[in-house]
């Protein structure tokens, strides 16, 4: 097709000018181009953000021209600002209501379309009235286009709608014989169901099964509207859901990657009311290849992909189980596609693999995009403390890092190698002379404070442990209070463990002094009077506080809570599936999801259940997203600070809160025993009207898989759970 | 579903947009690009999906061009984000090109489009060619007006009946694209083929296709026998006109095609490739001051192949100059622009193997400390009459009711995927790996 040459229509046009023009137009116009060239000038200022409402009355005259373009650009103009003149509109209705008369089915969709989107009363009123044939059009492409109709219309009168029968009147075209109009229906009708106040839309087998019957005649996107609507069926017992799977699952081939990632949600869905494990078993098969070609679209479908894969991998780790190489990065790829990668590199990471990724991630340290090679550095040390067999080789490679004296390099692998000195306890000390040989490189708090707590935590076998806490004590003032913390808890450190030295005397002296006299931070000053009491009432006591034995750290307790998962699985593919959050936190006055109980849940998804009463939406205060709940790419920098403000967070190993945990665990000692002891964990304390207060931490950002103590270790491994 | 959909240009200047619900204010469009400059400020990553304000904003870029839509629900994000690549495809297939210019003046269309292809938020329409059919720029005498074409509701919704040509042809093409990954050691990290199948089809009436391939898995659930090497597909996807319930019954692909050019299906194989065209580099810096390179290429492949426009990138420091370069084979020429320098080779011949040699000077010292990371060597070819995996077309069945003969042609092709790369050693002299 060729194109036009309307560009020179973009001139800010005045409106007597215009008028005039129009005007011109009434008298002797062959073909009319002349009106033509005046509206295409009007639609041009429109364009451009003129406000052309007042030639309303001037542009509506234009509605008797013969002439379909015309037409179309009268509605546009209608559309636009149809709205803002309530009076006038009403002399549009009569065109409008002829229209919808129309020989020409194009004709009457365009009227009843572009009268749906003008929310005026008199317009609803005129179009409520003629829904109702429209509706029973002879004509399906009408049909397709009333249904989206009800819909616009519910939302603007929603009790009206459903008086008049309307809702009625889409649920009979669900059996229509067009399957593009049963498509239409069901999206309006989901649309209407979505809605806190809306009515009802739940399938049963019987319609469930025509629905699917429309699937294969419909285009890519009604598929799309039809797969997404099953969600709305709730199988009764196992075989319902068994055989829909079944019968979607050759979806997947679909080239659209909508329509295979609706078919995932769906089969993620009734999987959780499938008994046979073999079909389980086959349904992850068949869902990891169309994931993974879907890393060949363009990066804004793959960002989607990964995303989703990343939370469908925790739920279902069968899926893309032996796929890792697949996610290792391509050099060009955008570095958001990068990062998303990383993250499901670590998570499919095991001891089979572990060279290969270990390789990898060296690859990745030495890139150009700081962002990434932090987090690539990061991952090593991540891959130390969850893969027992690499770990040597890990720290080899982070030691090779440190070598290239690269300052944020540095800085990322102290950081690593302080929490995999905690899981490996007594077995990598001996790298600590080459850490402290790099400490002048250390100009961030985190990575400070990393050292500060390495050097206090073995200061016993650090022969100039005294000598280096000095010079690092030289700027206690001017330093944040995460390194304050650590300092003050390293010079306690040691001093217990040289208390026989003079200058290490006068040193925690100092630091004690500092901290209880000229700090204002309240939790630096209390911590620095507990631990002066503590060191003068009975240093053998304080001795087993300080040193206390720290439980080990692991990474089993990464994956994020299954119950939770399979909330939000039922989002996958959309919003709420990339930002890792439920729909309900971050939008107002949408009801959340959750799986129906019936008898053909599974055991495994029914001990996990996380309920949403239709009414718990309206006690969730949307949150504020200024910054949005966008992807957790915050900077490395805010990593190790996020607030403690989920239970989890307690349990992690914040850097800062390292310290306090020393003494914390030991305190607690009784508390901790008994943990210890439970074979699993008690559910994390939530907030009772937020089901989700767990969630909140989970997925911040990359301390998601962070390091946590080793207490609920087996708890997410047995095997039935990976698959059922 | 998507509360408005705008074109902006890289100024973050809305050139079109059309609001489709009333929840979202359309002077959010605006806010886009200082979000975006916002986030890059602040060393965030700016993703294809980011939410400010409890707006969401999703968006691709086409050329000079952000397509951008704004949603207050939660929307699903792969079809809003696929439709705007719709978007795209639709209107340079109406203008050739899409850019600010074609925007403004075609606009008026362009509105049109955008009414017909989106309602309520809800992707309706996308074939241009269907679209073609009722929305055109000749104006419409409201007596013989366009009328939409019963594709727009039927069940082929890709194809309109009444096609005719004189010569029934239909053109096939099999392309496969080579990703691979080799490591500085050698090793081949990753590899897969991604294959796609085009078609263009210059058919009469509503044809009945069928497409016969080497598959594997359909000879052995047919019990047949493979004549020769049969492939095995890991994943396959097809064209919304292939009826997937048969695929998946006998792995029969049968389809009313649409007219003109469209991609059938595609499909991918992750088995090992041997690396077609083999790069090595040996890289010699000399006191920081100038460096050099060996580079030898090699064609692993049978001799009757031969690869054409074979064109080898080597990357080199940012600041290299007074290139000077001698090759065996072929032209080479220094890309300054691209920090790197590519050997081109016209025709390559299987089982052949060519040296060239690359000097050049670097102006500025470097620190021991400098960490220089160099891209990987990539590599692009085409390979005719071949195919890495060894899929065949063993048929293609064409029954039209008129019972006109067509014929089949078909044509192979294995070339270079977006990601052919080959890691470089690290230089000589850069830090040692040590032991602990």
């Amino acid at each position: 097709m060729t194109s036009a040459q309307d560009g020179k229509f973009f001139q800010r046009g005045k409106t007597e000018e215009l008028r005039a023009e129009l005007q011109a137009a009434e008298g002797k116009d062959k073909k009319y181009i002349k009106r033509k060239t005046a509206l295409k000038k009007i639609v041009a200022n429109i364009t451009m953000g003129n406000d052309m409402s007042p030639l309303y009355t001037d542009v509506v005259h234009c509605l008797g021209t013969p002439l379909l373009e015309v037409k179309k650009m009268v509605y546009l103009f209608l559309i636009s600002y149809g709205r803002s003149k309530p009076e006038q509109i009403t002399y549009v209705i009569p065109n409008f209501l002829q229209d919808c008369n129309d020989r020409n089915p194009l004709i009457r969709a365009l009227a009843i379309r572009t009268m749906s989107y003008i929310p005026i009363p008199s317009v609803t009123d005129a179009l409520a009235e003629t829904l109702r044939h429209c509706l029973k059009d002879r004509d399906a492409y009408v049909r397709k286009t009333a249904a989206i109709c009800v819909a616009k219309l519910y939302v603007a009168d929603p009790r009206r709608t459903e008086k008049a029968g309307y809702v009625e009147m889409l649920r009979d075209l669900l059996l229509d014989s067009n399957a593009t109009v049963v498509a239409n229906a069901v999206a309006a009708l989901s649309e209407i169901a979505e809605r806190h106040d809306g009515v009802s839309f739940q399938l049963n087998l019987v319609v469930a099964n025509k629905l699917l019957a429309a699937l294969n005649d419909n285009s890519e996107w009604g598929q799309v509207y039809i797969l997404d609507a099953l969600l709305r069926f709730v199988p009764q017992e196992h075989a319902d859901a068994e055989i829909m799977a079944e019968r979607i699952v050759v979806q997947l081939q679909h080239a659209n990657s909508a329509v295979v990632l609706t078919t995932i949600k769906i089969l993620l869905y009734l999987m959780n009311y499938v008994e046979n494990r073999r079909l389980i078993e086959h349904i992850c098969k068949k869902m990891g290849p169309p994931l993974v070609t879907m890393l060949s679209s363009g990066p804004e479908v793959q960002y989607v992909a990964l995303r989703n894969i990343l939370l469908i991998i925790q739920r279902r780790p069968m899926v893309l189980k032996n796929d890792v190489k697949v996610f290792f990065c391509k050099y060009n790829d955008p570095v958001y596609i990068k990062l998303a990668k990383l993250e499901i590199i670590y998570r499919l990471a095991r001891a089979e693999n572990a060279p290969e990724v270990l390789a990898e991630l060296q690859e990745y340290a030495s890139e150009v995009d700081i962002d990434f090679v932090r987090k690539a550095v990061r991952s090593i040390g991540r891959l130390a403390i969850k893969v027992e067999e690499a770990s040597s080789a890990c720290i080899n490679a982070l030691l090779d890092l440190i070598d290239t004296k690269v300052t944020y390099v540095v800085q990322e692998a102290v950081i690593v190698i302080r929490d995999v000195f905690r899981r490996y306890p007594g077995r990598y000390e001996g790298v600590i002379p080459k850490l402290c040989e790099h400490m002048d490189l250390l100009d961030e708090s985190e990575s400070k404070a990393a050292i500060i707590w390495i050097i206090g935590q073995f200061s016993d076998r650090i022969d100039n442990a005294d000598d280096l806490l000095d010079d690092l004590v030289y700027t206690f003032l001017e330093e944040n209070v995460e390194v304050q913390l650590a300092l003050l808890t390293a010079s306690v450190k040691l001093f217990i463990h040289k208390s026989q030295k003079p200058s290490v005397k006068e040193l925690v002296h100092k630091v004690l002094k500092w901290a209880t006299e000229e700090i204002d931070n309240p939790d630096l000053r209390d911590r620095g009077f507990m631990y002066w009491r503590l060191l003068a009432i009975n240093p053998a006591t304080a001795k087993e506080i300080v040193l206390a034995e720290k439980p080990a750290i692991t990474t089993d307790s990464d994956r994020m809570d299954r119950g939770a998962l399979d909330q939000l699985l039922l989002h996958t593919g959309t919003l709420g599936s990339i930002y890792h959050k439920n729909p309900e936190t971050f939008i107002r006055g949408v009801a959340g999801r959750s799986l129906p109980d019936t008898p053909a849940l599974n055991n495994h998804s029914r001990a996990v259940l996380i309920s949403t009463g239709r009414g718990a939406q309206y006690m969730n205060p949307p949150i504020s997203v200024a910054a949005g709940p966008i992807e957790p790419s915050a900077g490395p920098s805010t990593v190790g600070n996020q607030a403690p403000s989920s239970p989890e967070a307690d349990e992690r190993l914040l850097p800062s809160g390292s310290d306090g945990q020393d003494a914390d665990t030991s305190i607690d000692k009784d508390r901790d025993a008994d943990e210890h002891a439970a074979p699993t964990r008690p559910p994390a304390p939530m907030d009772v009207n937020d089901p989700y207060s767990n969630l909140d931490g989970a997925f911040g950002g990359y301390i998601a898989d962070g390091p946590r103590p080793m207490q609920n270790r087996g708890q997410n491994n047995d095997l039935d759970d990976l698959l059922l | 579903m998507a509360s408005l959909i705008a074109i902006l240009d890289l100024k973050g200047k809305p050139l079109i947009q059309r609001t489709y619900r009333d929840d979202v204010p359309a002077s959010y469009v605006e806010r886009f690009l200082p979000l975006v400059l916002d986030f890059e400020e602040e060393g965030q990553q700016v993703t294809p999906c980011f939410s400010s304000q409890g707006i969401h904003y999703l968006h691709i870029r086409h050329s000079n061009l952000y397509l951008l839509a704004l949603a207050r629900r939660n929307t699903n994000a792969a079809e809003i984000i696929i439709f705007l690549h719709r978007l795209t495809q639709v209107l340079v297939e109406y203008f050739k090109e899409l850019e600010e210019e074609s925007i403004r003046d075609n606009f008026v269309i362009i509105y049109e489009l955008m009414d017909e292809m989106m309602d309520f938020g809800y992707p309706q329409t996308t074939e241009s060619k269907i679209l073609q059919e009722y929305i055109t720029q000749e104006s419409h005498k409201l007596e013989i007006q366009a009328r939409p074409p019963m594709a727009v509701t039927n069940a082929v919704s890709w194809r309109t009946e009444g096609i005719r040509y004189r010569k029934n042809e239909v053109f096939l093409d099999v392309i496969e694209s080579v990703n691979l990954l080799v490591n500085a050691n050698g090793n081949v990290v990753r590899s897969e083929i991604l294959g796609a199948v085009k078609l263009k089809c210059y058919l009469s009436g509503m044809p009945e296709l069928r497409l016969g391939l080497n598959d594997k898995v359909m000879f052995e659930s047919t019990g047949r026998t493979a004549r020769g090497k049969a492939i095995e597909m890991e994943d396959v996807k097809f064209h919304q006109c292939v009826r997937l319930s048969r695929f998946e019954n006998d792995r029969t692909i049968s389809f009313i095609p649409p007219d003109g050019e469209f991609e059938l299906m595609s499909y991918r194989l992750s088995t090992p490739v041997k690396p077609l065209i083999w790069v090595e580099a040996a890289v010699e810096s000399h006191k920081g001051s100038r460096v050099e390179y060996l580079v030898k290429v090699k064609a692993q492949f049978k001799r009757r192949s031969t690869a054409n426009n074979v064109e080898i990138f080597v990357p080199v420091p940012d600041d290299a100059d007074s290139p000077k370069f001698r090759a065996s084979t072929g032209s080479v020429q220094y890309a300054p622009d691209k920090s790197a320098f590519v050997w081109k080779i016209k025709q390559l011949g299987g089982g052949r193997e060519f040296l060239m040699r690359a000097h050049f000077g670097l102006p500025s010292v470097k620190s021991e400390s400098d960490f220089d990371k160099r891209a990987p060597i990539s590599v692009k070819f085409e390979i005719p009459y071949f195919t890495v995996s060894g899929i065949q077309v063993r048929y293609l069945k064409i029954v039209e009711k008129s019972g006109y003969q067509a014929l089949p042609w078909v044509r192979y092709i294995t070339q270079n995927g977006d990601d052919y790369s080959l890691r470089t050693a690290s230089e000589k002299g850069s830090a040692p790996i040590a032991p602990i």
